[in-house]
């Protein structure tokens, strides 16, 4: 295989299906962002520390500097931009809001993401399984205390609603 | 008649305003430099040395002449042709360094630049630097600030024929006398505060155009101290400051680190210049760990301090040998910072410091979060507590004792700075409170003789903010600096929308909802109908020489900036409402979108009105009104300061002196070193609160960074000056999971200087480091070595329990003087 190989690829974005000619060796984040102008998942690191990129795929949370954008072929991604696609904060992005739980907001995206999948998963995580949960996202601003807080209060909603 | 009074209660300031920011930032609509562009642009990557010390024998860029989608290349030695050498802050010896915006002849820290590619796409712009052959001839390295000073070291820079580059005695008082009068002398071998860097999630990013038809460069980046970078490379592109227009939106966290960003953008407006096109460079998490640059690390030798049988702390004596690393990058101002806060919390009267600065082959040091002043503020925080220790005294009460108290302010230093306000004893009460100290101190008696000691240590500091800039003048008197300031820009548009323009570069704290908070009050709306344009735009014209975010300062300067231009907006607005409504000015009020009439609402004109008497209806205004009033307000706060005197190397060095004091209660593990944080308090007081939510918020990140640079975090060079831990797969910040909960509580001690009561605040003084380090000490007792550096991951704590410190013995000896 060459550097200049390309490759066809059709999956499902944010709930619009999208086909795409890709350099084989492009990460998915760079695709999302560079070619896409999808640019709410971010980049901080080169190691799959930081989980700015993180997205969902196929439901399920993945660091998007992790994988090529070939192996999006048939999969189904959500990024940030798909949780307030209707106008309206989802009830994570809302407690993170009314919480202060972002400074320089750089995390936010991947964080956001992380909260959601947590709470789908674990409706009432107690403050160390947020934390945990979490543990693949880097934030250096808040020290992650109203992060904490937030997640907290976005499981009660969801729980009393 | 009495004119009706005006109730001036704030309806808005000082409530927890939820951020106007957040919306843009939760749902991936924030605007990044990485998140922007030009049209045509190129990909640039910088290729770098892999030597800390090197001569540059050669650069063959030959292979990349004809590969298809490679625009262009630029070298040093281009570079030196193109410009000037940067400007340095540093009088000769430093002063003489010769230093081009990219490295000529030789390298001197790992990861410098040495060439720069650009190219159609990123990869392409890497793969083509991987293709440039740079020849090396190495040189051997120092990383070690002492040894650096040895006469046998490897000079760096041979025009300056040192690797000092600053050298300066601050002494006050009678430090001799203090020793020779006390009752005991503790002396201490030798401190060491480590390096580490805040890290922002965000690496540096530039995109930059020289414009062929304008010949103006557009800058959009996150430098956090845009003006200063302005001031920086203006010159060395033999250029004037008008030709460039920086722009920066929305920044991913700076911490100070992002004032750094003033080399790249330079070289890289060259290589656009050279190109004929945009250029765009993002940096990849190495090359910042790499390049970005790191706060300082700075050794502390010989401390000698004088005491008194009650516990009094007369004074300190210590030589201070700062590591610059490889540049002067805003350095040797660090050199001069420290001492705005030069006897901490404490009323010591009585110093000699001899401080030193030495350039060594690591990444140049930039500030970072409590630059220059957490350094020194450690070391002090380790003698009260080592006094303590050794002599047997509480740790609560040594402090109380020598803290500068309530009653003292305004407070005079030996140097002439001026503590504005304050009350250390009630924060350090609360602190303690919030952990429930005398649980913990039970706790600690019950784990004694365990494997698992309990300590609890105390972390008292200051967050001075509001730099006078004429300090520099302590380092250099050429220096042409002074004062400070900030600009803002208030404006009531054609429709009668509030409007504002700031000269900042915010990073997260909220600078978009503070000031909408203050206006609002100030023109009787909500901040909810104030737009607060976002980010920093040269072409806005609302900036001074030192716009930017940084140095604990927005809630004064930038705050008073937009007080400021409300005010005189508001000034014009109630003048032209008086004359609409055949008023006295006296008689009119802001209130709910309109100029009205105090007690006749019905005589009223709406915003939108007044707007219109001056944009587009001026023909029914007296002349000589329509030609003063603009609607367009501008206003410079300048906060009042007069220069330090050189000589004495004395003056008032900055305007606001918050506090932060923080209590850590930790548990070590005495098999493996391994320290645990199990409680953690920080109260701050930073005076009148804007909005208390986005205080705490500030509280919090900075007792995270300080947290995990106490326990998880090194810059760690090996001896042949390779970074070891370029990535944050080695360079642990921490996650939630690694992050203990950090309660907080405050204190408000309104400054009597600001105007507003407010205080600059956000850097939090490290106090983390020396709550940590106490709290290690306070459970290691005095059988062993004491706590003398300021990282102690698990290796460094076990050497400790088995008798390994930094100094000779235990690395502490008291002195008992006759006659006590």
């Amino acid at each position: 295989m060459d550097r200049s190989d390309t490759f066809d690829i059709e999956f499902t974005l944010n709930g619009e299906a999208v086909a795409a000619t890709v350099p084989a060796r492009r990460l998915l984040i760079h695709f999302l962002r560079d070619d896409l102008d999808l640019t709410g998942p971010k980049i901080g690191c080169d190691t799959g520390h930081c989980g700015a990129c993180t997205v969902l795929y196929n439901g399920r949370t993945i660091k998007s500097c992790m994988m090529l954008a070939v192996q999006a072929d048939g999969a189904t991604i959500e990024t940030v931009e798909a949780l307030a696609a209707d106008g309206e904060m989802t009830p994570v992005q809302q407690a993170f809001h009314e919480h202060h739980a972002l400074q320089c907001g750089y995390c936010t995206s991947g964080m956001v993401m992380s909260a959601t999948y947590l709470l789908e998963k674990n409706p009432s995580p107690s403050p160390e399984e947020i934390r945990e949960g979490l543990r693949g996202n880097l934030c250096r601003c808040t020290g992650y205390v109203n992060i904490v807080e937030a997640v907290a209060a976005a499981a009660g909603k969801e729980t009393s609603a | 008649m009495t004119a009706p009074t005006r109730v001036e209660t704030p309806r808005w300031t000082g409530q927890n305003y939820p951020r106007k920011e957040d919306r843009r930032l939760l749902t991936g609509q924030g605007r990044y430099v990485d998140d922007r562009g030009m049209i045509r642009q190129g990909y640039a990557h910088f290729v770098r040395s892999p030597y800390a010390h090197a001569r540059i024998v050669s650069i063959d860029t030959s292979k990349l002449e004809n590969m298809t989608g490679v625009y262009c290349t630029l070298v040093g030695e281009e570079v030196k042709e193109m410009t000037d050498p940067l400007f340095q802050i540093a009088p000769p010896p430093g002063g003489n360094m010769v230093e081009y915006l990219m490295a000529v002849d030789k390298v001197r820290y790992q990861g410098e630049p040495v060439a720069v590619v650009l190219a159609e796409t990123r990869e392409l712009a890497r793969d083509a630097a991987d293709l440039v052959e740079v020849k090396y001839e190495p040189l051997p390295p120092v990383t070690d600030a002492i040894a650096a000073q040895e006469p046998d070291a490897p000079i760096l820079h041979d025009e300056v024929g040192t690797n000092v580059s600053w050298q300066g005695t601050y002494e006050y008082g009678d430090i001799d006398w203090a020793l020779s009068e006390a009752d005991h002398v503790v002396k201490i071998d030798k401190l060491h505060f480590h390096r580490f860097s805040s890290t922002p999630i965000e690496c540096f990013g530039v995109v930059v155009n020289w414009d062929r038809g304008t010949d103006t460069i557009e800058v959009i980046s996150n430098n956090q101290m845009p003006m200063f970078g302005a001031m920086m490379i203006a010159p060395s592109l033999r250029i004037g400051i008008d030709r460039f227009e920086f722009v920066s939106q929305d920044i991913g966290g700076g911490f100070g680190i992002k004032i750094n960003l003033y080399k790249q953008t330079g070289v890289l407006a060259l290589l656009s210049r050279k190109a004929g096109r945009p250029v765009k460079w993002v940096e990849t998490r190495t090359e910042h760990h790499l390049d970005g640059g790191h706060g300082n690390e700075r050794w502390f030798l010989d401390i000698e301090v004088p005491v008194m049988a009650d516990g009094t702390i007369l004074g300190v004596k210590a030589r201070a040998i700062d590591d610059a690393g490889a540049y002067l990058h805003y350095e040797p101002l660090g050199a001069v910072i420290w001492s705005q806060v030069l006897p901490g919390c404490y009323k010591m009267r009585h110093f000699r410091i001899d401080y030193s600065q030495s350039l060594t082959n690591k990444c140049p040091t930039v500030p970072n979060r409590g630059y220059s002043r957490m350094q020194h503020l450690w070391m002090l925080e380790r003698i009260v507590d080592v006094v303590a220790h050794e002599l047997g005294f509480d740790p609560v009460e040594i402090r109380k004792r020598n803290y500068v108290q309530p009653e003292d302010y305004p407070y005079e230093t030996p140097n002439g700075c001026v503590y504005d306000s304050g009350n250390l004893p009630l924060s350090l009460d609360k602190a303690l409170e919030l952990v429930d100290y005398p649980k913990w101190r039970e706790r600690q008696k019950e784990a004694e003789g365990t494997t698992k000691r309990i300590g609890i240590g105390i972390g008292s500091t200051l967050d001075s903010g509001t730099n006078n800039f004429g300090q520099s003048r302590i380092i250099n008197r050429e220096l042409p600096f002074s004062g400070n300031g900030e600009a803002a820009i208030c404006k009531l548009d054609l429709y009668g929308e509030v409007s504002v323009a700031l000269g900042t570069t915010p990073q997260g704290q909220g600078h978009e909802t503070t000031a909408a908070q203050v206006v609002a009050d100030i023109l009787g709306i909500t901040p909810e109908e104030v737009t607060v344009i976002p980010g920093f735009d040269q072409a806005r014209n609302s900036y001074v020489g030192f716009s930017g975010t940084y140095a604990s300062q927005f809630a004064v300067t930038g705050i008073n900036a937009v007080i400021g231009a409300a005010n005189k907006l508001k000034a014009e607005m109630v003048e032209l409402a008086a004359l609409v409504l055949g008023a006295s000015e006296e008689e009119i009020e802001l209130a709910e979108g309109h100029a009205r009439v105090i007690g006749d609402p019905e005589r009223a004109i709406p915003f939108i009105g007044l707007a219109n008497m001056v944009y587009t209806n001026n023909a029914e205004l007296p002349t000589e009104v329509a030609e003063r009033i603009s609607l367009n307000c501008r206003h410079v706060y300048v906060p009042p300061f007069d220069p330090p005197d050189p000589d004495r190397k004395y003056g008032n060095l900055t305007l606001t002196y918050a506090s932060q004091i923080h209590v850590a209660v930790v548990e070590v593990d005495t098999e493996t070193g391994k320290v645990e944080v199990l409680d953690y308090a920080a109260v701050d007081d930073c005076g009148t609160r804007i909005n208390p939510q986005i205080v705490e918020g500030q509280v919090h990140g900075a007792a995270a960074h300080g947290i995990a640079a106490a326990l998880r975090e090194e810059m760690r060079y090996d001896e042949d000056g390779q970074l070891l831990n370029a990535n944050f797969l080695y360079y642990h910040a921490p996650s939630a999971a690694d992050m203990p909960h950090i309660k907080t509580d405050w204190v408000e001690s309104p400054s009597p200087f600001t105007g507003t009561g407010a205080k600059g605040m956000g850097e939090g003084g490290g106090a983390p480091l020396h709550a940590i380090c106490s709290a290690i000490q306070d459970a290691l007792g005095t059988d062993v070595p004491i706590v003398a550096d300021s990282f102690n991951p698990p290796e460094r704590v076990y050497r400790l329990l088995h008798g390994e410190g930094l100094g000779a013995g235990r690395g502490v000896e008291v002195v008992a003087k006759g006659g006590s």
